[in-house]
């Protein structure tokens, strides 16, 4: 039996016991959360003393928080390069390309206009081709963190993907929008 | 009073005792008690062998206090003292309820949640809650026999945090020990899935007599994890029963009704509803106090068309809960049908044709919550049995916030997180030697402030003057495994700390409640002043029987001293539960638990690995 110390201040992939790369196995991920939940979870522990309940609660607050973070590609590769040095909030007026940037306003005219229009099946489409956009990006990303370990070029990306990350959030809530 | 069973030092106290445990639907049209008893769900009826509880009080002019069937009975004749589908005024406020107008109750003006003023004063929620819940009480005592150590209550799903609370303190009035809130869909589909080994994903429709609900969940290897979570919980059975009530006015031209035969009217609305679940058409015939007559027919179709944009409103919060989940509707396995508004045709037909599939409904849609909170209650009580080790994943329903410059909302925990959660947000001062700031805690998903739900609103006093944007104040929401959530705030730069934790203001304060609670025994200061002993002696035992049954698990996590001075705490806790000094009893759980806090925290250390154990364990370098 492997055994190893896991500890409460741990970095949230030794927390799960992994390595720290921008690839990982979403499955084994979320097989291992759930056997930690399984342990530390406040249902298992409501009948414990109030230690229990307390530190039940902490950590698995502390288990959800990893997790979430770890789950999603985009917290994930900020963390991993906020562990690496490269924190993409303090070089935030870093300029974005300038191509990216039109690109972007131009997609941002067409949600804009398909949104006052109340244009569902325009709104789909939109996202559909922004899902793709972000889909290639992530592959791209990982390639920088785990193969070429350019961490200022990674950087750089996640920040552009924030920007379409938040143009998705945009779209599904001028869907949202339409519906109600 | 039962004499307490004391057991010699060092020995588990009735390992298998049965701990008396319910699961609680508290409804908006009725309310259920269910339990587990014999490795069954059970829902447990009054002495005529009644499983529901209309949830309606009557606070008579005479001082009695009826609930249920009894209440229901005067709803036409003394509707001002006789409060139905009070859910939909917990933690609300006067402007938030719809019809408010056409409510037969003598609202009270004040500031946060709605009061009415009753023959026996003024009444919140909460407090008519209560009645409902004391009820319930005295029915499962008398059904199972013995004092209840927990309940589980069901909320709504969409329920926002000040609901939440105002449910939670319904709980604690009724003198239950609340062991969780729980989701209504989840506590559905707990019931659905351990009943039928259901593996896959799966959306639970839940609408209720007042709100609606939709939650998809992963159901996997005895993991209940929900993804998302949408409704709106200002929906229900009685928006259909108002339709209909505003069609009969309109079609047999009545002129302004007295409050008696709105009642009357509303009543037979909901009767013509339920007639319909069955048959092509209902006759509404009624003689008014006014001597007017009503004597109409209401179709199938008329009642679908008139109540059409309700179940269009059903499918709103549906579809953004798929969209949440990032899921097609070719991936849900099946549609559990829950609340006995699912009963109606058009709302089958319309969830059918949304998921492009038929919706299930082999569960009694009435008693699937109640019976799946007892499940959770039971296993929270620490009866588990063999097979008994699903977890339960849930989340929140809604974003939490706070404002920021200009009226807008910074989200800080977004909803669908998993709880028990917490975030953490820094901020900082605008003005030089700025020595206040007012931290405003918001709830929902618009961006401006004035379109949330305000949850709270404080002052963090005594930040050390410093120069604009110097100072670090960070501010922490944590969620707990209620959905209930807590904030704290605090300078850090200067190390000085000014911190606060707020509860929601729609919710009572401790102090409210202790009154309350002093109020409700204020015939008998004998009786509380027992209850309260009674109360501490058991949580004392059930302190000593956690402490031993981590002792019998886990003894070697202890060195032979530290073992020797847990032994000591846990003899002096029995001894003081003996006795009738709850001060006493108080200090002994103290030091008891201060006792334990290393142990426990090494007990859960010992856990983590162990969930890891059996996995491979990359080598962790960092760069």
């Amino acid at each position: 039996m492997t055994t190893f110390d896991l500890n409460f201040a741990a970095d949230h992939f030794a927390l799960f016991g992994i390595a720290p790369t921008q690839g990982i196995d979403a499955a084994d991920l979320e097989s291992r959360f759930r056997d930690i939940q399984a342990q530390v979870h406040p249902d298992k522990h409501a009948d414990g003393t109030d230690s229990a309940q307390r530190l039940s609660m902490q950590w698995a607050t502390r288990v959800n928080e990893a997790y979430q973070t770890l789950k999603s590609p985009l917290p994930r590769a900020r963390y991993l390069l906020h562990l690496r040095g490269h924190d993409a909030q303090i070089e935030s007026n870093t300029a974005m390309p300038m191509e990216f940037l039109m690109a972007q306003m131009e997609l941002r005219e067409a949600v804009a206009e398909a949104k006052v229009g109340a244009d569902e099946t325009a709104l789909d489409q939109l996202r559909d081709q922004l899902l793709a956009e972000i889909k290639s990006e992530y592959v791209r990303l990982q390639r920088l963190i785990d193969t070429d370990k350019d961490y200022p070029a990674a950087t750089a990306l996640v920040r552009q993907l924030m920007f379409q990350e938040k143009l998705r959030q945009e779209i599904d809530d001028a869907l949202d929008a339409v519906f109600s | 009073m039962a004499l307490l069973q004391i057991a010699e030092p060092g020995q588990s106290a009735a390992p298998h005792e049965h701990r008396l445990a319910v699961g609680i639907d508290l409804g908006t049209t009725n309310s259920l008690v269910a339990s587990v008893r014999s490795g069954m769900s059970v829902v447990l009826s009054d002495e005529r062998g009644r499983s529901l509880l209309p949830s309606v009080v009557r606070y008579a002019a005479d001082g009695a206090v009826e609930v249920g069937y009894a209440a229901q009975a005067h709803q036409a004749s003394d509707p001002r003292n006789t409060i139905v589908s009070v859910k939909r005024f917990m933690g609300r406020g006067r402007r938030d309820i719809a019809h408010v107008e056409m409510l037969p109750y003598d609202f009270v003006d004040t500031e946060g949640m709605v009061k009415l003023r009753t023959a026996q004063g003024i009444k919140s929620p909460v407090e008519v809650s209560t009645e409902i819940l004391k009820a319930l009480r005295v029915r499962a005592e008398a059904a199972l026999g013995g004092e209840l150590t927990g309940v589980v209550i069901t909320v709504p799903a969409y329920f926002d945090d000040s609901q939440r609370q105002a449910t939670k303190d319904a709980g604690k009035l009724a003198g239950l020990n609340v062991l969780r809130l729980l989701n209504e869909p989840t506590a559905a589909a707990i019931a659905y899935g351990l009943d039928n080994g259901a593996e896959g994903i799966y959306a639970v429709f839940d609408l209720g007599g007042g709100t609606f609900d939709i939650s998809i969940l992963k159901l996997s290897k005895g993991v209940f994890e929900v993804l998302a979570t949408g409704g709106d919980s200002a929906l229900g059975g009685d928006d259909f029963d108002h339709r209909v009530f505003c069609w009969i006015i309109e079609q047999a031209g009545l002129k302004p009704l007295s409050p008696q035969d709105a009642r009357l009217l509303q009543g037979q609305a909901r009767e013509a509803k339920e007639y319909l679940s069955q048959h092509g058409e209902a006759p509404i015939t009624v003689k008014l106090g006014s001597n007017e007559y009503v004597d109409l027919t209401l179709t199938i179709d008329t009642f679908a068309e008139i109540t059409r944009t309700l179940v269009q409103k059903t499918l709103v919060p549906t579809r953004k809960a798929m969209r949440d989940a990032g899921l097609a509707v070719n991936e849900i396995k099946g549609v559990v049908m829950v609340g006995g508004s699912t009963r109606m045709p058009q709302i089958q037909h319309a969830v059918g044709e949304f998921f492009k599939q038929e919706p299930l409904n082999n569960l009694d849609p009435d008693k699937v919550v109640a019976l799946g909170a007892a499940i959770q209650a039971n296993l929270l009580a620490g009866n588990r049995a063999a097979g008994d080790d699903w977890l339960l994943l849930d989340v929140i329903p809604l974003s939490l916030g706070l404002e920021t410059m200009g009226g807008l909302v910074e989200k800080v925990i977004p909803r669908n997180s998993t709880i028990p959660i917490s975030r953490a947000q820094e901020f900082t001062t605008y003005k030089d030697g700025q020595t206040a700031m007012v931290v405003h805690v918001v709830q929902g998903e618009r961006e401006l402030v004035s379109d949330c739900r305000s949850l709270a609103r404080f002052e963090l006093r005594g930040i050390p003057p410093m120069v604009a944007g110097a100072a670090r104040i960070r501010v922490t929401y944590q969620v707990d495994a209620d959905g209930l959530l807590s904030v704290t705030a605090r300078e850090q730069t200067t190390g000085h700390e000014a911190r606060i934790e707020v509860k929601p203001s729609y919710g009572l304060s401790d102090d409210e409640i202790a009154a309350m609670l002093k109020d409700s025994f204020s015939h008998a200061s004998d009786d509380a002043f027992r209850r309260a002993l009674r109360e501490a002696q058991v949580e004392g035992q059930r302190l000593i029987e956690a402490v031993q049954s981590a002792l019998k698990e886990d003894a070697d996590l202890l060195s032979t001293l530290e073992r020797a001075h847990v032994e000591t705490c846990v003899l002096r806790l029995q001894t003081a539960s003996m006795g009738d000094d709850r001060r006493a009893i108080d200090r002994a759980m103290d030091a008891l638990n201060s006792g334990t806090n290393e142990f426990a925290a090494r007990r859960m250390n010992k856990s983590v690995s162990k969930a890891l154990s059996g996995k491979r364990i990359d080598q962790v370098e960092m760069g």
